[in-house]
């Protein structure tokens, strides 16, 4: 049973204008097993809350705290949080060109798992783990997220999470850029992860579709830097109707 | 021992050719009153085969098949009696490669070096340059037609080492040249390699790997004159930079002379600074005097690492040191993927990671 915990977290970024203040005090609570969607219109600063909580150095945090299980996150290196039992399914997944999909995957497991795969089990988990998210066993050779559509990089995602075997995974609009097939066999990935795992996840999105997919216990409405309302899974058939036009109007 | 019998005048700076140069420290070798001491010959170490004729012979019975304006070529081919002739016979179709070493000492030198590689055939040459070299070198390499010549020279040279030279490649008809140049040694490196298509459906490949840390000038001016129609050549050069005055340059000159139809070409370089302090200039010119081409192009950048990619890595829980050296590799890993010899590419690989870990990387 693991818990992260995120406690009243206040967050800026530096950028040539100066000092912006993103997030205003974010007070959330995600356990195993758990889904929590954390819905809200652009801008609103939900990637904002994803990285700073993986420790992006882009962001600083002003106030506040998050911790995971009683350890503090925020005390922690990047590397240091996965190794925690933290995941980020970023909305933009990074090319890295000239390191390998497999070198890249076999590399992240031996760190995590602090020790190397042995190799005639881990081929065989790869390849199982790529085939029930769709992927061409090709992707292995190719550069990391290098001239990946849209919808190849987002299952290349969910392919490390299921590799990784996070507590908590965060998904930054991971239904975004995908069509109904793609976004069934990704929801399919995160719900067979959460099954074998009980895995705690913070789902953000824009848009209520991939919440068919994958069934919230809670809602949240994210709004100009933190959350403004929550509620069970019938809030998310609200803002179906109804919008965000109610939360950014102030 | 031997002195200057060509009439010429030290580079004073402002010359295009050598205004990036630091000539305080070319050890005498660019300067007509320093005499070279003495000349440099290859060991061969491996690659031995009854198709392949290796030996030192005297210069005059070798003289030069083209034209050089190059200070240093004129210089090398003034001062030194003899000259190492490396002969590949016709057809010859080589699976080993051809290893050539030396191991230099601190003295003003000069060598020579002509390679041959005869009709139809296939080989790979590999010269290995270690010591505290003060050397200027001029090889000539001929690639008859039909001929495919891969060429790899290490300049894996210590820390003190000067290595001025030119290496000029002449290829014939349906006739390929890959070189592959990777400077990691040495004090001041400058490297000219130059290309002639004498026969049409010829091509280049020139790839080039250099990592320059603190205090060392690595130089590559490479020149690819395209005077004969339907040749084609890619140039393909990548360095890394860290520390104080670590310095590189890069220029590539590519000529398309008039009548040289069907030409295809494109050349890039890309330089990553690691750290501050570090400077790297990188001159791409391509000029065209025809309209009837294939392409040609040129890209030239030099950027900062990205943190994106370092974060990236270290989200999924790669320690920050393995994520920056597999950004690193990873950066090199396209040239050191055209090399189809995994012996010289861990080789390679692993005085990279050498040079990481000493720069604190
Ligand atoms: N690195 C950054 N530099 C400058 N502004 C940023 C940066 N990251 C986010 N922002 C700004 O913060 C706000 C929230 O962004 P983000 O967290 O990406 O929102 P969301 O994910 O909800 O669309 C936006 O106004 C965005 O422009
Ligand atoms: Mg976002």
């Amino acid at each position: 049973m693991s818990e992260l915990i995120v406690k009243n977290l206040q967050v800026s970024v530096v950028t040539d204008a100066g000092t912006k203040e993103i997030l205003r005090g974010v007070d959330l609570t995600v356990r195993s097993g758990e889904t929590h969607a954390i819905m809200g219109p652009n801008g609103s600063g939900k990637s904002t809350l994803a990285y700073s909580i993986a420790g992006h150095p882009k962001y600083t945090v002003t106030g506040g705290s998050v911790t995971l299980d009683g350890a503090d996150v925020l005390e922690m290196s990047v590397d240091e949080r996965a190794k925690a039992g933290l995941f980020l399914a970023m909305q933009y997944p990074v090319e890295v060109p000239g390191v390998s999909v497999s070198n890249f995957l076999r590399t992240a497991v031996t760190a995590i798992r602090g020790e190397a795969p042995k190799v005639r089990t881990w081929v065989g988990e790869v390849k199982a783990a790529m085939a029930s998210l769709n992927m061409d066993t090709a992707f292995s050779e190719r550069n990391v997220n290098e001239g990946f559509s849209g919808g190849e990089k987002k299952r290349h995602e969910i392919l490390q999470m299921e590799l990784l075997r996070p507590k908590i995974a965060i998904l930054d609009e991971t239904d975004s850029g995908l069509d109904v097939d793609a976004l069934r066999i990704v929801s399919e990935g995160v719900n067979r992860v959460k099954s074998n795992s009980d895995l705690g996840v913070m789902l953000i999105t824009h848009y209520t579709r991939i919440l068919r997919y994958l069934k919230p216990d809670f809602v949240h409405v994210f709004a100009n830097g933190k959350i403004v309302e929550a509620g069970g899974p019938e809030l998310a058939d609200k803002l179906e109707e109804q919008g965000y036009a109610a939360y950014t109007s102030a | 021992m031997s002195s200057l019998t060509t009439n010429y005048l030290a580079p004073s700076g402002r010359e295009e050719a050598w205004r990036f140069t630091p000539l305080k420290r070319l050890a005498g070798l660019a300067d007509p009153s320093t005499s070279t001491s003495s000349e440099v010959t290859f060991l061969f170490k491996s690659g031995q085969s009854p198709q392949v004729d290796f030996k030192d012979v005297v210069s005059s019975t070798l003289p030069p098949t083209y034209v050089s304006t190059d200070l240093i070529t004129n210089r090398v081919r003034s001062e030194s009696l003899t000259t190492s002739h490396l002969k590949i016979a016709k057809d010859a179709q080589l699976t080993e490669p051809i290893m050539l070493g030396r191991n230099c000492t601190g003295k003003p030198q000069t060598a020579r070096l002509v390679i041959e590689a005869g009709i139809n055939s296939v080989a790979t040459v590999i010269i290995e340059n270690q010591g505290a070299a003060q050397i200027g070198e001029e090889i000539e390499i001929i690639v008859s037609s039909g001929a495919r010549l891969n060429f790899v020279t290490l300049q894996e040279w210590s820390s003190e080492a000067i290595h001025l030279g030119q290496h000029h490649a002449m290829i014939a008809k349906d006739g390929e040249f890959n070189s592959y140049v990777i400077t990691v040694g040495g004090s001041v490196v400058r490297l000219n390699p130059t290309v002639d298509f004498t026969g049409e459906g010829a091509s280049a490949n020139l790839f080039g790997l250099y990592f320059a840390t603190s205090g060392q000038h690595l130089e590559h001016r490479i020149h690819v004159d395209h005077k004969i129609a339907n040749a084609k050549s890619r140039v393909n050069y990548k360095g890394a930079l860290s520390g104080k005055d670590a310095r590189t340059v890069w220029i590539g000159d590519v000529f398309i002379h008039k009548g040289a139809d069907g030409t295809d070409t494109y050349e890039l370089n890309r330089n990553l600074l690691l750290t501050d302090g570090a400077r790297a200039d990188s001159v791409p010119n391509l000029e065209i005097e025809t309209g009837e081409i294939v392409g040609a192009g040129h890209a030239s950048t030099t950027g900062r690492f990205d943190d994106e990619q370092l974060f990236y890595l270290q989200s999924r829980g790669i320690p920050s040191e393995i994520a920056r050296r597999l950004v690193i590799r990873g950066f090199f890993a396209e040239i050191i993927g055209k090399l189809n010899n995994e012996v010289i590419q861990e080789r390679i690989m692993d005085r990279i990671d050498l040079e990481l870990a000493q720069v604190g990387v």
